[in-house]
């Protein structure tokens, strides 16, 4: 099985960023043999729609389960519509992170757990 | 001549301006782009002759013929197109309009539809022809609108255009292919902070601006050493007046009531001219 992982940089010591659109990486582990591919999120700048470019991404690259911090209404959709497991709630490191969700103690989700634009940071005036 | 009337910071007097100066000229047409909050007509009371909605695209995918290849995906560069192995998800809110999917579909599976982002009306009152955008609540696309409402412009007119607030699109479509842009601010840190942001947009579009000082007399006087540094003309200062005040609390403009200041925005339009 393949798991995506919000990350803050590229390793598997990294830590699980909590935005699922914004996030500067894309932590891929295989869950069998923990080999795992970080890419860069070219999502992180855009002005409207990182959720949905961040899934595609997510989605070209095979991953079966998404375990991120909260999910936008519009990422949750199409991740959904992939056919991707959302895992909500993961904080500290991927290893960490994965861990827990093979002994169970993440919950997936089937709701969006934040509002659109949550990752934008406060104070951005973007809202128009 | 067509005149924008800007300012960045909202709530400086922008629709103030572009009232009363439409009222002091002849042969004018008032342009409200602020078509989020449209309020220049509230100032105007004009009787509303006609109204047209506007639409703007959206594409629509054909299930039958789109093999998921996710070329129109990549090529969107808001994010409007999801492609998952066997469906795909548009957002129109999110969709700019350009057709560009259509063309990047390899099997032609994209057509384009349309829908209703808001509405234009046209009127008239005191000899000033007015037309204005009323975009649709929680409607995030506004510059098809303001375009819309730019293409009711007569050139045998004198045009004021009321711009929104603020320095982003809608601004930057509003002000577009415009001969000259007041900025109206007042003589505050915060009036001067926006007007700052505004005058780097407006000289990176290439529109010649100079500026008009309302609540004159509030404040300090950080925005006039701006101008000065700056090279900005001051056209017009609007003093923090009681009677003015009176007047636009109760909706009226104050040229109709106190008319020597028409020839004070005559003066105005000449020295934009010259």
């Amino acid at each position: 099985m393949k798991i995506c992982v919000s990350a803050s940089s590229g390793s598997l010591d990294a830590n699980v960023d909590s935005r699922f659109g914004r996030c500067p990486y894309f932590v891929i582990v295989d869950s069998e043999t923990m080999e795992f591919n970080a890419i860069s999120n070219d999502s992180t700048n855009a002005a409207h729609g990182a959720g949905i470019q961040a899934a595609q991404t997510v989605v070209n690259m095979g991953a079966n389960v998404v375990i991120t911090g909260n999910v936008g209404p519009n990422a949750f959709n199409v991740l959904s519509a992939s056919g991707i497991k959302i895992v909500i709630g993961a904080s500290g490191s991927i290893n960490e992170a994965i861990e827990k969700f093979k002994s169970g103690q993440l919950k997936e989700v089937t709701n969006p757990t934040v509002g659109g634009h949550f990752g934008m940071g406060k104070g951005m005036g973007r809202g128009r | 001549m067509i005149i924008t009337v800007a300012s960045g910071k909202g709530g400086t007097g922008k629709t103030t301006v572009a009232v009363n100066m439409a009222l002091s000229l002849d042969n004018v047409q008032l342009l409200d782009c602020d078509v989020e909050e449209p309020n220049s007509h509230i100032l105007l009371q004009p009787k509303i002759d006609e109204t047209e909605p506007v639409y703007t695209k959206f594409p629509v995918i054909s299930e039958e013929l789109c093999v998921y290849c996710g070329k129109c995906s990549k090529f969107c560069a808001y994010n409007a197109l999801f492609v998952a192995p066997k469906t795909v998800m548009v957002f129109p809110e999110l969709c700019h309009s350009c057709g560009g999917c259509t063309l990047v579909c390899p099997k032609n599976a994209i057509t384009e539809k349309e829908r209703q982002i808001g509405v234009i009306k046209k009127g008239e009152a005191n000899g000033v022809e007015i037309i204005y955008g009323e975009l649709n609540v929680g409607e995030a696309m506004a510059v098809p609108l303001i375009k819309a409402v730019k293409n009711q412009m007569k050139s045998d007119k004198n045009v004021v255009i009321d711009a929104p607030p603020g320095t982003a699109c809608s601004l930057v479509a509003s002000v577009h292919k415009t001969d000259y842009c007041i900025l109206v601010t007042e003589p505050t840190p915060f009036g001067l902070h926006d007007l700052k942001i505004t005058v780097q947009v407006l000289r990176n579009l290439g529109v010649p601006m100079g500026v008009v000082i309302n609540r004159a007399g509030l404040g300090d006087n950080k925005v006039y050493e701006y101008c000065e540094k700056e090279n900005i003309p001051l056209l017009l200062e609007i003093p923090f007046d009681k009677k003015i005040a009176e007047l636009y609390s109760r909706g009226v403009p104050f040229v109709a009531e106190m008319t020597e200041w028409k020839k004070k925005f005559l003066k105005m339009r000449d020295k934009i001219k010259s």
